[in-house]
Formats: structure tokens, sequence, C-alpha cells
């Protein structure tokens, strides 16, 4: 039920006044309508973790990066 | 996909389970209060990777579970009446009521619709004026400001025939209630990663001090959930109690605070009733008085029903970690996806279901 999955943003849609800022998002090759409205900064390019229609926040790369990077040292392996 | 396939890399799985081995030399039990978690627990058979001394006990977190049987009974109700349209996300749709469930309904000739988001309900809502469109809101922190947003949009397009069934229900009140009880043998929470990316962790920092238990913030794929299982065995072995966080690559601190405020500025919060569990003080969520109008339970007046639970089902156990669904006499036996008895045997997040498919044929037979 709290299942979020992670997506590509591929566009920013003009959003008319008052309506919530709606994205194009792709997931693995299928791209779907997501409102971005909590994301105030969001960039094309910039991965988001999706959850029934909204995205909830910006997949930090630096961080996912770090982590992989640290459980890779754990694991001993490259 | 990226930021996907490289958190269940089976290197790095069994890399990681063999560094937890090393690191515990006592006994200490663990729960993920997620059903997702419990899901990918199962799925990947990360339970049997793990020291026979550890034992990962399973939480209320999964929405379809907790859902009051009265609730599922009001919804049948609603979805009973000639001029609505029900909607509601899939997996509620087969959770056995007293009677029968949402799907029987739907084959009686109700118009019981499954949806993808809240927004797809407002736009049946939209497209259907005659109808008075009804959407089941369930859900943790998680999903309840995308159900915020559904209930702004109507308002916004001026819709006077849309409404919410609310059982929303939030996380750490559930877990101070398993804390508080006599009754709780865990010693370590994986907190939700997802409730967590909208809401952030500083809630958690005055339980970790009240009960003084390692609480870790924890994601959804194998790897993310065995790191998580080793910050809170480190913390366990060396009598430390903190608030980590294994899912830095998504939650921040403070959460999201966009969502965090859609969310209060409709809903407040109220005691709810957990199915198995009981009455948790202020461990939900239902509309504020300024969105009355869009509160289903008290425009189609269903706010009386009442309905017991079968005696026969341990989900409340279950759900509070302390009994695993084997224990369960009905398990496998008169309880199965296909005819369940219970909630945590419909939702693919309940530990029943979960355990009924992926967990070793020896426990089921
Ligand atoms: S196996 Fe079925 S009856 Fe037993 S606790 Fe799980 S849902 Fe309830």
């Amino acid at each position: 039920m709290c299942l979020a999955v992670p997506g590509k943003v591929l566009s920013l849609e003009e959003a008319p006044e008052g309506e919530p800022k709606m994205a194009r998002v792709d997931f693995a090759g299928v791209v779907k309508n997501i409102c971005v409205d909590w994301l105030p900064d969001i960039q094309v390019g910039e991965y988001v973790i999706v959850h029934v229609g909204f995205a909830l926040n910006k997949i930090d790369e630096k961080e996912a990066l770090e982590t992989l990077q640290l459980l890779r040292e754990m694991g001993d392996i490259n | 996909m990226k930021y996907l396939d490289e958190y269940r890399d089976a290197r790095l799985v069994k890399a990681y389970a063999e560094k937890i081995r090393q690191l515990t030399t006592d006994s200490w039990i663990i729960m993920e209060i997620c059903g997702g978690q419990t899901h990918s627990i199962l799925k990947y058979g990360l339970e049997e990777l793990l020291p026979e001394r550890l034992n990962i006990v399973h939480g209320p977190g999964c929405p379809v579970c907790v859902t009051p049987l009265e609730m599922i009974d009001k919804a049948i109700s609603i979805a009973q009446t000639p001029e609505v349209i029900f909607s509601s996300f899939g997996d509620m749709l087969r959770v056995p009521g007293s009677t029968y469930d949402l799907l029987s309904v739907k084959a009686m000739g109700g118009d019981v619709r499954m949806v993808y988001s809240p927004m797809d309900a407002v736009k049946i809502a939209e497209a259907n004026p005659d109808k008075k469109v009804v959407f089941f809101a369930i859900g943790f922190e998680t999903t309840a400001p995308a159900n915020a947003m559904a209930v702004l949009d109507a308002q916004r397009k001026g819709l006077e025939n849309f409404s919410l069934l609310c059982s929303q229900v939030l996380v750490p009140p559930a877990i101070e209630a398993i804390l508080s009880s006599p009754h709780s043998r865990v010693q370590g929470f994986l907190a939700a990663g997802h409730v967590c990316t909208v809401m952030g962790f500083e809630e958690y920092l005055p339980l970790v001090e009240k009960y003084q238990v390692p609480i870790v913030v924890t994601g959804f794929e194998p790897v993310d959930i065995l790191e998580g299982i080793y910050l809170t065995v480190k913390q366990l072995e060396e009598g430390r109690h903190e608030v980590e966080n294994q899912y830095r690559r998504v939650v921040r601190r403070e959460g999201n605070p966009a969502a965090k405020s859609v969310m209060f500025e409709v809903f407040r919060t109220v005691d709810r009733n957990w199915r198995g569990i009981g009455t948790i003080p202020q461990s939900g969520l239902s509309l504020k008085e300024k969105y009355a109008q869009f509160d289903a339970e008290a425009l189609f007046n269903v706010e009386k029903i009442l309905t017991e639970e079968s005696r026969e089902c341990i989900a409340g156990e279950v759900l509070q970690g302390l009994k695993k669904p084997v224990d369960c006499p009905l398990f496998a036996k008169s309880c199965t996806p296909e005819h369940p008895v219970g909630a945590p045997m419909v939702s693919s997040e309940g530990a029943c279901s979960a355990y009924f498919r992926y967990h070793k044929r020896s426990d089921v037979a």
C-alpha cells in the first residue's frame, strides 16, 4: 500500500492557474502523468519517488551513490 | 531500472547478510512496521539468510489489514446505494465484510471501481454529475496527502458529488501502542521509509528516548532492508538507541513540508480503531469540520454500523508481532488467498498472504 517507485522526470507541464503542477514521468519505459506539486524546485532529468500518482520526494543522487559505495565496501566487492 | 536494480543485487544481499551474521552475538527481536517491507522480506527469503538468533517480526503496517471490519461493512452499505459509484484501491475490494466483499457488490450490479489514484476518483465524479462518487480513503501518512489533494481538487472544481470514506491511520501512535503493551517483546524497529518520505523522522526522537529502542528509517529493496537490520543490530549490540536513517536517498529529516501541509489542511488527528488491535488514541485522520461536506460516513448515515470481528482469526496478534501467521490454526487450511478469513490474507502486503506465497513449503504444510 505504501509502495512507491522511482521514475525519471521527462518534462514539466504548464499548470493552469490554481491547478496542481504535473509532469511526465518515465518508469522504465512506461510514461505517466504524475503530480509534482509538492516538489517546488523539481527539474527535468531528476528522479522522483512516486506513490498513487504523486511524487513524494526527489531521489538524492549523491546520497544514493555514497550509500552504494559504502555498501560495496562493506560487501568487499566491486 | 535505476535506483531499483542495484538494491536487488544478489551478491550484495549475500555479503550483507554475512556482515549481519558476524555482528550478531545475542538474540534480538526486530519489527518491520511496513507491509511493503514484510512482502520484500518474504519474497526475497531474507529471513533465511539471517542468523537464527535474529527474530524478525511483522508489524501492523498494512492499511488494508488494519481497516476494521465495520468500516468494510460501511463501505459495502454505501456501495449498494443505487446512485453511488464506489471507488477504491484494488486490494480493499476483496476484503471480506461480515457477509460479503465489495467485489460481490459489483457482481450484484453495484458500480464499484478500482482506481490507481484518488485523483482518478475525482475525475469520475466530474464525468458523472448525476452520480455520487465515494472514494475509500485508506492508507498511512504516505497516502493521506494524496487523499487530501483529491478533496482540495474536488472543492476547486466545485464538485458536490464527491466524498471520502475515511479510514486513515498513523504510524508513530501504533509504534507507541506496541511498545507500551505489557506483551511487547520488540527491541528495535525498522520505520517505514515512504511514511518518513512524507513525515520525516523527528516524531521518532521522543519514542527512542522514552522506550530506549533503536528506530531505523528503512527502504524497501532487499539491500535496503538488510542495511536497516544491520544498523538496528549494531545499535542493539552496542547498547545504543537512536533514530538512524538508512533510506537517505529519499528521506530527509523534515520529510516533505508541502505534502504535510496539504494533509493537515484537510485532516485532523482522531482516535481510531485498528482491526484486531483496538482503539489507539490519536492514531487516525478524519476530515476537518470545514471539509465535512466531503465526509461519506455522515452523508450516507452509516456511522452506526457496528460489527464483531471473527473469533478464530488471530490477525490482531499477528499484526502486533506476538504471533506469526503459521501459528494460526486456520492458516493455509480454511484461510487462503482464494478464500481469506482475515484481511492479512487478502492484501499482498499482509503477513499471512506473504507467508502463504513465499514461506518455506515445510512450514506451510
Ligand atoms: S491466517 Fe487467516 S485467519 Fe489466520 S490470522 Fe491470518 S488472516 Fe486471520
